[in-house]
């Protein structure tokens, strides 16, 4: 397996009123390797996307990922980089796909030219090897007759059509790791699976690594190879996909899961998770989930490191410690 | 079909569109051919016989007290006073587009300095500003003139264009530009201004009017376009002591001014409709 991201520490810090800062992200470390499809999962809020962004530096301003912080590229020190340099990593080496494709594209070019833009930022190659290029990734991403849809304005397509097109123009620069947020949130069901469909295939065509942020636990299962909760700016829980799902050991994570409704199993009421995420500035002390958690205690009052729960499997809960998770 | 292709496909459906784009249209040809076949609007065919004649098929538009061709006058006139405007909204176009994206995409002290000169040029009427500058200086050439139209103009559209470029760089087809590691060239020239470009095109007809008026007014005080050239609103200055005796050298210059800024207006506001259905 080749690493190819390494994320240690990200912290993202906004002003808030006055002097202070808050952290929407605080403290987040994950890795990708190469054709590993890792999902970042968690409610509104909690910091996925900002992750995402902090990866390509596009943090909004006033925000700014602080000292400490380490985001490594295969060999390169993203953080360390300025302008041309880091322009570079954009779409090269790290693709991004939005999760809402009405308003994802540009509408006064028409998507062929749009692709044969993306070709032509990344790779010295004529009007016509650009256009032939776009022709084969609208190929590639299922568009039917795409030799007729290069010549479509956004307007024209449908928003199934309008994510592949995204998808097409990630894919324009052949990037190493595909970053896909919230890619079907604004679709369909039916043409949701078909959007991820094609991202899997594309996966394993290109040996890309994709960093899935989602919050629909149903679009993790049998795809990613692992999954990382967030929780008020921290991952809280981090496992293979399988190992998650047989045993979500996080009292956060088990709420998520005893949200979902289920097909097999007895007919149960849902029990949502009580309350919202608290926003960054209103943080309790200590554990972070404390005031919505039903197994709360007295350690909960310290902030816990992620401990293991088993190999591979690890949690912010001190629950761990006791050798047991929190279904025992 | 191309967005701003679209918005004038879709302002020529409109009545008052085509309405005025065909009378702009018709005013902008009679100007650019009419004086080739037309007398010189300079020549005096006789002195005394030919002066304030009525309309007539010789003279359709009458003569002048200088026994010169109205219609020609008119005709040569619109050739300056179009040529004015639309050189001189080019300008302020330009100009304004340019400084609204500028203050719009950087944002901070920059946005800040150029909208503070905004306010503070807004605050003073631009005639005023205009009339300064010209009654200092004697007999202004075109050029220059066409300059301190164009200059003091873009105001107001670059203020336009500051907001359209605030909003678009929120857009996500910008984000995801950005993501894509487009440049600042390429956002500003590539998703920026072709987006601003209906509200562009909207502005440039409407100012054509103004211009056209403002220009009218400025020949009218004898500060604007130069004798003996003929322009709509010096032929107006010269007919102010003829309006009893041959109202005619008055009336017919005044109606191409009338018709002229109405068919802009007419053109531009079904334009606008067609850019943002919402104001409508």
């Amino acid at each position: 397996m080749t690493r190819v991201l390494d994320v240690e520490n990200l912290r993202v810090s906004f002003p808030d009123t006055g002097k202070n800062r808050v952290y929407p992200v605080d403290g987040v470390s994950l890795s990708l390797d190469r054709g590993e499809t890792l999902a970042l999962v968690g409610e509104s809020g909690c910091g996925k996307s900002l992750t995402s962004l902090a990866l390509l530096r596009l943090v909004p301003s006033p925000g700014r990922i602080e000292e400490g912080s380490a985001i490594r590229l295969g060999g390169t020190d993203v953080l360390a980089l300025q302008g041309e340099a880091l322009r570079k990593i954009r779409g090269r080496r790290i693709g991004m796909i939005f999760q809402d494709p009405m308003t994802s594209l540009n509408p006064v070019f028409t998507v062929g030219n749009q692709i044969a833009e993306g070709v032509r930022a990344h790779f010295d190659v004529s009007k016509s090897e650009a256009w032939q290029r776009a022709l084969k990734l609208l190929e590639e991403v299922g568009i039917p007759d795409p030799a007729a849809r290069l010549d479509s304005y956004p307007h024209q397509l449908s928003g199934g059509m309008r994510q592949r097109v995204m998808i097409a123009i990630a894919l324009s620069a052949e990037p190493e790791i595909l970053v896909a947020d919230e890619p079907t949130t604004a679709l369909d069901v039916t043409v949701q699976a078909q959007i991820l469909e094609v991202l899997d295939r594309l996966r394993d065509s290109h040996g890309m690594a994709v960093l899935l942020i989602t919050h629909d636990l149903g679009i993790v299962a049998g795809r990613a190879d692992r999954v990382a909760v967030m929780y008020a700016g921290q991952i809280v829980e981090e496992a293979p996909t399988d190992r998650l799902f047989a045993r979500p050991s996080h009292p956060y994570t088990q709420g998520l899961f005893a949200s979902v409704p289920r097909i097999t199993g007895p007919v149960g009421r849902l029990s949502p998770i009580g309350g919202s995420v608290p926003p960054p500035g209103a943080w309790p002390g200590g554990c972070r989930f404390r005031p919505r958690c039903p197994q709360a205690f007295e350690k909960s009052e310290t902030m816990p490191p992620l401990l293991p729960v088993e190999t591979d499997h690890r949690m912010r809960c001190w629950l761990a410690e006791n050798g047991a998770d929190a279904s025992d | 079909m191309n967005p701003v292709v679209d918005a004038l496909a879709r302002s020529w459906r409109d009545p008052r569109g085509r309405a005025g784009a065909i009378m702009l249209g018709a005013i902008a040809a009679g100007a650019a051919v009419g004086p080739i076949f037309l007398p010189d609007p300079l020549a005096q065919p006789c002195v005394l016989e030919c002066r304030n004649l009525a309309p007539s098929w010789a003279h359709p538009f009458g003569t002048d007290d200088l026994s010169r061709d109205i219609l020609s006058r008119v005709a040569t006139g619109g050739r300056i006073s179009l040529a004015v405007a639309t050189l001189a909204v080019g300008l302020s176009v330009t100009l304004g587009a340019a400084m609204g994206l500028v203050a719009g995409y950087w944002g901070g002290t920059v946005d800040a300095g150029l909208m503070r000169l905004v306010d503070a040029a807004l605050a003073i009427p631009r005639l005023f500003l205009l009339l300064l500058v010209l009654a200092v200086w004697d007999q202004v050439p075109m050029p220059v003139l066409i300059v301190l139209i164009g200059v003091t103009g873009w105001f107001g559209t670059g203020r336009l264009v500051r907001g359209e470029a605030l909003r678009l760089r929120e857009e996500s087809y910008v984000r995801a530009a950005e993501a894509l590691g487009a440049n600042r060239r390429r956002i500003i020239f590539r998703h920026l201004l072709p987006n601003t470009a209906g509200p562009l095109l909207v502005a440039a007809t409407l100012g054509v009017g103004d211009v056209i008026l403002l220009e009218a007014g400025l020949s009218f005080l004898g500060l604007g376009v130069p004798l003996p050239t003929p322009s709509w609103g010096g032929m107006i200055l010269d007919a102010k002591s003829l309006l009893f005796t041959a109202p005619w050298a008055g009336i017919f210059p005044g109606l191409a001014i009338v018709m002229t800024v109405l068919s802009a207006n007419l053109f531009g506001d079904a334009l606008r409709d067609a850019v943002d259905p919402r104001g409508a």
